[in-house]
This record gives structure tokens, sequence and C-alpha cells, in this order.
């Protein structure tokens, strides 16, 4: 082979940077992401109603399609009340009524969008709590 | 392997409906909200078209300018850039020249000429801006109110080129840093995106007059009301009063009227 001295090298150092993801990463656990609900607003409410507005695998998975709804509900149909599937009444508003309970946003949105590298663009200008301004 | 043409349909319409049967359950969210619906709230205020009077006689001291302007601007987190090229504006003043292009004329008394016009968007029967917007960004409410959806706004300013009275502003810059004080209950816009008068929706879906006309109920300044109810007060005053609109010939049909009045209190 002709230049085997250059392309093996080559070779070698190519794979080394293209795996560098892998084996860095090898063996290494990732933490799970842990949101925090004990905000005061949270922790205000009686034990055995501390609940969202919907079950809380429901709010894992589908709350980004549910805040989008929201949004076209209220915007542009003008309906504001949410009518949970356990027949409670909601204001539909990001930023006064979830943010009302989860006023940790570091610590409840952040969390996990950080986790899984997702950007919402909420709070371009939807103004986060003030006590966790950063 | 060789197929004959009945062969390959068969398998064809089975592989589609299997495609099809995993589409339909896949689809389905974790605890899917079948109970949950939406409604309005239920002091909202309704209207066929929202419509404003503004009673021009009325204004008479810079303060009264002032009041209406203030509050409109600082419940809905108006940015100051200090600079008229950058500027956002909902609710503004102009001179009788430029606010009736056409109707000013040489003998006009000085009063009048030289007094501040209260403007703001006219949320027209036919909205010149909501039919250039390529996203559907800004949209006419059943309400007649037209409203502004930032989510979709592209920031192509189309709006602005259509709108003949000037009422849109677009955010060159982030307007964050020049909130003086943020009203937390209202979101504040981002830059690239046009903003205006929405009527004050969010007021109106609470049961609330917009702010700007609370801000001068006891003068009674500007009336606010139902221009498809014939009891409502903006029709009374209409009825009683000689009023005329903005640009009335490029029939977008504005549904704000002023009351000019003369030179007795103007000033």
């Amino acid at each position: 082979m002709y230049n085997s001295g250059k392309i093996i090298p080559g070779i070698i150092i190519f794979l080394a940077i293209v795996t560098f993801p892998f084996w860095s990463n090898a063996g290494k656990t990732n933490v799970k992401p842990e949101p925090k609900i004990d905000t005061p607003a949270i922790q205000q409410m009686p034990e055995g109603e501390r609940k969202c507005i919907e079950s809380k695998e429901f709010m894992k998975a589908g709350h980004m399609q549910m805040l989008n709804d929201w949004r076209d509900s209220v915007i542009r149909g003008g309906d504001r009340v949410f009518v949970s599937s356990t027949g409670k009444h909601y204001n539909m508003s990001l930023q006064n009524e979830c943010l009302r309970c989860h006023s940790n946003k570091k610590d409840f949105c952040d969390k996990c969008h950080k986790y899984l590298a997702v950007k919402p663009y909420c709070w371009d200008c939807h103004i986060e709590p003030k006590e966790n301004k950063s | 392997m060789s197929m004959d043409r009945r062969d390959f349909l068969k398998i064809a319409g089975i592989t589609g409906l299997l495609g099809a049967g995993t589409a339909a359950l896949s689809g389905r969210m974790p605890g899917a909200l079948e109970a949950a619906s939406t409604s309005p709230n239920s002091n909202a205020l309704k209207a066929k078209q929202w419509a404003m009077v503004i009673d021009m006689r009325k204004f008479k001291t810079p303060d009264d300018y002032k009041k209406v302007i203030h509050a409109c601007h600082s419940i809905h987190n108006i940015p100051d850039f200090g600079n008229p090229k950058d500027e956002i504006k909902w609710i503004w003043t102009d001179t009788f020249e430029h606010t009736f292009v056409g109707q000013e004329h040489e003998h006009i008394s000085e009063a009048v000429k030289e007094k501040p016009f209260v403007l703001l968007c006219n949320h027209c029967e036919k909205p010149a801006c909501v039919r250039v917007c390529p996203t559907k960004a800004t949209f006419k409410r059943k309400d007649g109110i037209v409203m502004m959806d930032y989510h979709r706004c592209i920031g192509c300013r189309f709006c602005m080129a259509a709108c003949p009275f000037g009422a849109r502003s677009f955010n060159y810059r982030d307007p964050r840093p020049f909130i003086k004080d943020n009203n937390l209950k209202y979101p504040t816009r981002m830059k690239g995106v046009v903003e205006k008068c929405t009527f004050c929706v969010e007021r109106l879906d609470e049961g609330l007059m917009p702010a700007c006309v609370e801000a001068c109920k006891d003068t009674k300044a500007l009336v606010f009301g139902d221009l498809g109810d014939p009891a409502s007060e903006v029709r009374k005053v209409l009825r009683e009063n000689f009023t005329i609109r903005r640009k009335p010939e490029l029939g977008t049909s504005p549904s704000v009227y002023y009351i000019v009045g003369g030179g007795e209190n103007a000033g």
C-alpha cells in the first residue's frame, strides 16, 4: 500500500474523533432530571388536592401539545377557560396560571428542557416569575 | 421472485391497512383528554363589532392625554426606546392635518389645528392588514377586533405597509430592557414582531372595559361599545353627535369615530 504511513494513522485519528462522544461518555451515568414541585403555592395546597390540572403522566408527555392548544384557543378563539377532565375550571394562561404554582422555572421547566436540549421560546415574550430571574 | 398483479395488490392493500392502523393507535396521547374542553369566561363581554367614539371636546389638558396613554402603555409592557425611529405605540397623538388627511384647509381654527388628536388602531371592518398577512398572524375576531397572534408573526411588515393609519409598530430591537415597569400579568413582545392596540381583548374577555376607556371614565372622553347593538352607548353617542372617521374613502370602514368639536374647548 502506498503512503500507508500516513493513511493508517489518519484513519485511526479520524475514527478516534468520530467516536469521541461515545467513549468519552462511556461508563458515566446520566443523572435523571428531577423537576421540583416544592414551591410555596404548591406547599400551601392541602395534601390530598396537591394535583396539577391533569394527571402527572399526561402533563409529562403532553404539556407542550396542551400549551399549543391553549394558545390557539385563547388567542384565536377567545376561549379562556379550560375545563379539565375532572370538571375543574382553569384560566388558560402560561404566565398567570401555570406559573402561579410552578413559580420555580429554573428547577421545574429548565431541568428537563436542558437535559433534553429543547429550547422552547416561551420566555422570549412570557415573563418568568420574578424570584427566579437570572 | 415473481409476483402477479393480483398478489401484488393483496400485499399492497394489507400493508396500507396495517400502516393506517398503527398510525391511528400511535397518534393517541397517553391519557388523552376525553372530557376536557374549553369555554369563554362567563363574564366575557360580547359584541358583533366593538367600536369607540373619541370625544375630542373632552381632551383639554396635557394630563387628559397622558393618563389615557399611560394606562395603555403601562399595562401592555410597551417599551420606551426614547427614539422615534424605533418607537412602539398602541395609542398616541398627532395633529388634525395628519389625522384627517384632506380635511384640513387654511382657515381652520387655530385651536383645532394645534390640538393633538388621540389615535389608535381603528379595528376596521375590512382591515387591509388582515388581507395581506401571509401567515394569518393578524386576523379579525368574531367580535370585530383586529387581533395579533405574535406566535405566528414572521415580521414581514406587510401589515404595516397595508395599514393606512400607521397603527402598527415593529420591534426592531429587543423590547425587554426598555420596559420600565413590567406588568407581570401580561407578556412582552420579542424582537421581530409587529404589535398594535388590541382593544384590550384580555380585559374584554374578563368582563372589563379597555384600559384607556377606564382611565377617562369620569369625563367619558372615550366611549366604547357594540356597534351592532342599537341600545349600546356608542350607538347612542353616534346618534346624538356628528362624528367623522379617518380616511373613510379607502373603504376599510374604521370602527373608531371622532367628535372633533369646535374651537371652544380646544387647546
